[in-house]
C-alpha cells in the first residue's frame, strides 16, 4: 500500500499546486472577455470588445499607465544592465580598494524592505528638491535593478576562464576587440538574463514606485488605484497579453534550443 | 618586426636580468637566457619553479619586475601582448567556445587584417589533419583534437616565437606520443623558434634540442638533453632528470686524470673531466642503469668502482628492466636498473650483492654539500611587508 501511496501522492500534490498557481491567471484571462460595465467582478457575458478597444476607456488611462511602465522598465533596464555588467566584471576580475564594501553595498537594496527603500528615497528626493516624476521613478528602479544585474552577471564572469581573454590578447586582439569578440559574447546569456530580470522587476514594482512617482501613473499603480472602485476589464486584457507574450517567447526559445541541440547531435 | 606581417623565420629570444616578484614570493630571480632562432627549447622544472611565469612574461601576459625581453633583437618589454610577434598554445587550450574551429583558427589573422584568413585557416587545419571538422564547435572535439586546434590557431599566425605551456599535459600516453611527433614535424617544416614549458622530463628530452632545468626561479643547468642526463651539475638536476645514486665524501687523492673520493671507507674514482669540484667535501653520483650487480665480490679492476657488500631490499619488475634497491651499510640505499636479458631476477630480496660501475660513468656535482637551500621561501610577513613597501615606493616615484 505504501508503494501505491508514493505513486499517486506526488502527481496529485503537483497537480494541485499547479492548479492553485494557475487559477488567478486563468481568472484574469477569462474576465478579460467579460462584457463588464464599470467593475469587472460579476460575469455579464462574452465579448471581444475589451481586447479591440483596450485604449478607449477613461481617455486611455490604462494604456497610458501601461506605456509608462514599458518606458520606465526599458530605460531602467538599459542603464542598470550596462552599469551592472561593468561593476560585475570589475568586482570579479580586479582587486581594488573598497571592493568588498562595494559588494556589500550592492547587496543592501536586495535585503532592505521595499517600504523602507521607497520612503527613504522619497525623503532624499524631497530634501534635494527633486520633483517627483518619470525621472525619479527611473532613478529608483535603476538603483535596485543594478543589484540584481550584478549578482546575475557576476556568476557568469566568475565561470569565464581568464585564459580565454588572454588567448584573445595573445592572438593580436586589442583590449576593445577582446571585449567585443570574446568577453561580451560569452557573457551575453548572463547579461540577457539580467536584463529580463531587471525589466520584470521594474515593470512589476509598486511599493517603491508609489513613493517616488508623484503624478505619474504606472501600470501596477493604476491597478492599485482602480482596485478601490473596480478594475476595468482593459487591465485584464493588458495583463493577459503580457502573460501570453512571455509564454510565446519562452516556448519559442525552448523549441529552437531543442532543435539546435538535435542538429548538434546529428553533426557529431 | 611588426605584428602586421608574417615572420619569415623564427627569431632569437633574449631574456636579460629578468626578475619577477609577486607579493610574498619570488617567482624568477635574475634570469638570463638566450634562445637561438629556429631551436626547440624546453624549460623543464617542477611546478612552482617559475617556468610558466617565464612563458607568460615572454607572451606579455605578465610584466617583469625588472629586466628586459628581446625578440629578434627588438626590445618588447613594454609592448602589450597583442603587439608581440609571439603566439601561445595554452595549457587549457583556451579555445573560444562560441566560435567554430575555423573561426578560432582565423581569429589572429582577422585581428591583424591579413588577407584571405579563411583559406589560411583551412591550410593550418590541414596541417594538423582537422580540416574536416572546421565547422564544429570546440566542445564537440576530443581533447587531442582540441589540442591540435590550439596548435593550428597559434602557428597559422607564423609567429617568430611559439610558446607551448604544457600543452600535452591533459593527453593520454598514446596521443601524447603522436602530438610530440607532430610538434616536432611542424617545427621542422615551419622553422619557428619553439619555447616549450613542461614538468615532464621525458617530453623535454625527446623533443627539445636544448633543455634548461629550472628550480626556484633560476636555471640550474642548460644544455643538450644527453649532456644534461650524463653529466648533471647539481643534485637537483641529477634527481629531476631521471634517478641518481649520490654519495658525499672528502677528496682523498687527485691524479692528473681523476679524483678519488672516500665514502665510508670505500674509494670511488671519478674522472677529472667529469667532476665539477676537485677538492674538499664533494658529492658524486652515478645513474642506476650504469650499475652492475655481482653475487660475489668482483676481482679488483682499476677501471671499475666497487661498492659493497650490500643487501637487496626490494625488487620490482617493470617489463624491460628490473629495479633493485640495495642497502649498503654506511653508504645508503642505491637504485639499480638491470635490463632483463634473461628470465627471472638476477638477485632476490635479502641476497648479498656487490655493485660496480665503469669509472668513466660517474659524475661529480657542483653543489657544495654544506650549502643550505639557496633561498628561503619568503612567505613570512616581514618579507611581504618589505616587498609591498618597495613596490609602493617605486609607484610613488613613478607618479
Amino acid at each position: 500500500m505504501k508503494l501505491s501511496l508514493g505513486k499517486w501522492l506526488l502527481p496529485v500534490y503537483s497537480g494541485l499546486a499547479l492548479l492553485f498557481l494557475m487559477i488567478p491567471i486563468g481568472y484574469t484571462f477569462v474576465y478579460s472577455f467579460n462584457d463588464s460595465l464599470k467593475s469587472n467582478i460579476t460575469w455579464r457575458g462574452f465579448t471581444f470588445d475589451k481586447w479591440l478597444n483596450v485604449c478607449n476607456v477613461q481617455n486611455g488611462a490604462v494604456c497610458q499607465a501601461f506605456g509608462n511602465s514599458l518606458f520606465i522598465g526599458a530605460v531602467a533596464t538599459v542603464i542598470a544592465t550596462t552599469l551592472g555588467t561593468m561593476i560585475a566584471i570589475a568586482i570579479v576580475r580586479y582587486r581594488f580598494k573598497f571592493r568588498s564594501q562595494t559588494s556589500l553595498l550592492l547587496f543592501l537594496p536586495m535585503a532592505t524592505p521595499e517600504v523602507v527603500l521607497g520612503a527613504g528615497l522619497a525623503a532624499q528626493f524631497l530634501s534635494l528638491g527633486v520633483p517627483k516624476d518619470m525621472l525619479t521613478i527611473i532613478l529608483a528602479h535603476t538603483m535596485f535593478c543594478i543589484s540584481f544585474v550584478v549578482v546575475t552577471v557576476k556568476a557568469r564572469v566568475a565561470s569565464l576562464d581568464p585564459a580565454l581573454e588572454e588567448a584573445g590578447r595573445d592572438l593580436y586582439g586589442s583590449a576593445w576587440q577582446v571585449f567585443a569578440r570574446i568577453t561580451f559574447p560569452l557573457l551575453l546569456p548572463g547579461i540577457l538574463a539580467a536584463a529580463l530580470l531587471s525589466f520584470a522587476l521594474s515593470f512589476d514594482d509598486f511599493i517603491i514606485t508609489n513613493f517616488n512617482s508623484g503624478a505619474v501613473t504606472t501600470f501596477p499603480k493604476y491597478i492599485y488605484i482602480s482596485a478601490a472602485r473596480g478594475i476595468p476589464a482593459e487591465a485584464n486584457v493588458l495583463a493577459s497579453a503580457v502573460f501570453i507574450l512571455a509564454l510565446v517567447v519562452v516556448v519559442t526559445v525552448q523549441v529552437s534550443g531543442a532543435a539546435k541541440a538535435r542538429r548538434l547531435v546529428k553533426l557529431s | 618586426m611588426t605584428v602586421g606581417a608574417f615572420a619569415d623565420r623564427g627569431a632569437d629570444l633574449e631574456l636579460v636580468g629578468i626578475e619577477k616578484r609577486f607579493p610574498g614570493f619570488t617567482a624568477i630571480e635574475n634570469l638570463n637566457l638566450t634562445i637561438p632562432a629556429g631551436s626547440f627549447f624546453a624549460l623543464l622544472g617542477p611546478s612552482g619553479c617559475g617556468k610558466t611565469t617565464t612563458l607568460r612574461l615572454v607572451a606579455g601576459l605578465e610584466e617583469p619586475t625588472s629586466g628586459r625581453i628581446l625578440i629578434g633583437g627588438a626590445d618588447v618589454t613594454n609592448q602589450k601582448s597583442f603587439q608581440r610577434p609571439v603566439n601561445t598554445v595554452f595549457q587549457s587550450y583556451a579555445l573560444f567556445p562560441h566560435m567554430t574551429v575555423l573561426e578560432n583558427v582565423a581569429f589572429g589573422l582577422r585581428r591583424r587584417k591579413i588577407g584571405d584568413p579563411v583559406a589560411k585557416a583551412h591550410e593550418a587545419l590541414l596541417l594538423v589533419e582537422l580540416d574536416h571538422l572546421a565547422h564544429r564547435k570546440p566542445q564537440q572535439l576530443s581533447g587531442g583534437q582540441q589540442q591540435r586546434v590550439a596548435l593550428a590557431r597559434a602557428i597559422v599566425n607564423r609567429p617568430a616565437l611559439l610558446l607551448l605551456d604544457e600543452p600535452l599535459g591533459a593527453l593520454d600516453l598514446k596521443l601524447r606520443r603522436q602530438m610530440q611527433l607532430e610538434l616536432k614535424t611542424i617545427q621542422e617544416e615551419v622553422g619557428l623558434t619553439f619555447l616549450h614549458v613542461t614538468h615532464d622530463q621525458e617530453e623535454a628530452m625527446t623533443m627539445a634540442d636544448t633543455v634548461a632545468v629550472m628550480n626556484k626561479g633560476r636555471i640550474e643547468q642548460m644544455g643538450e638533453p644527453q649532456q644534461l642526463y650524463e653529466l648533471p651539475k647539481t643534485a637537483f638536476v641529477a634527481n629531476f632528470l631521471g634517478q641518481s645514486n649520490l654519495f658525499t665524501g672528502p677528496v682523498v687523492s687527485t691524479t692528473s686524470t681523476a679524483i678519488a673520493v672516500e665514502v665510508s671507507g670505500q674509494k670511488i674514482v671519478v674522472p677529472l673531466g667529469r667532476a665539477h669540484r676537485v677538492s674538499g667535501e664533494v658529492t658524486i653520483g652515478v645513474r642506476p642503469e650504469k650499475l652492475t650487480l655481482h653475487a660475489q665480490a668482483p676481482i679488483h679492476d682499476a677501471g671499475r668502482n666497487v661498492v659493497g657488500p650490500g643487501r637487496v631490499i626490494d625488487v620490482s619488475f617493470s617489463g624491460v628492466s628490473t629495479q633493485y634497491l640495495v642497502a649498503v651499510p654506511g653508504v645508503g640505499t642505491l637504485v639499480v636498473f638491470a635490463q632483463n636479458m634473461a628470465f627471472g631476477p638476477a638477485a632476490h630480496v635479502g641476497a648479498q650483492v656487490w655493485l660496480s660501475w665503469n669509472v668513466d660513468h660517474g659524475f661529480g656535482l657542483d653543489d657544495d654539500p654544506a650549502d643550505a637551500p639557496r633561498f628561503e621561501a619568503d612567505l613570512d610577513t616581514k618579507t611581504i611587508a618589505r616587498q609591498r613597501r618597495s613596490s609602493l615606493i617605486t609607484e610613488l616615484e613613478g607618479a
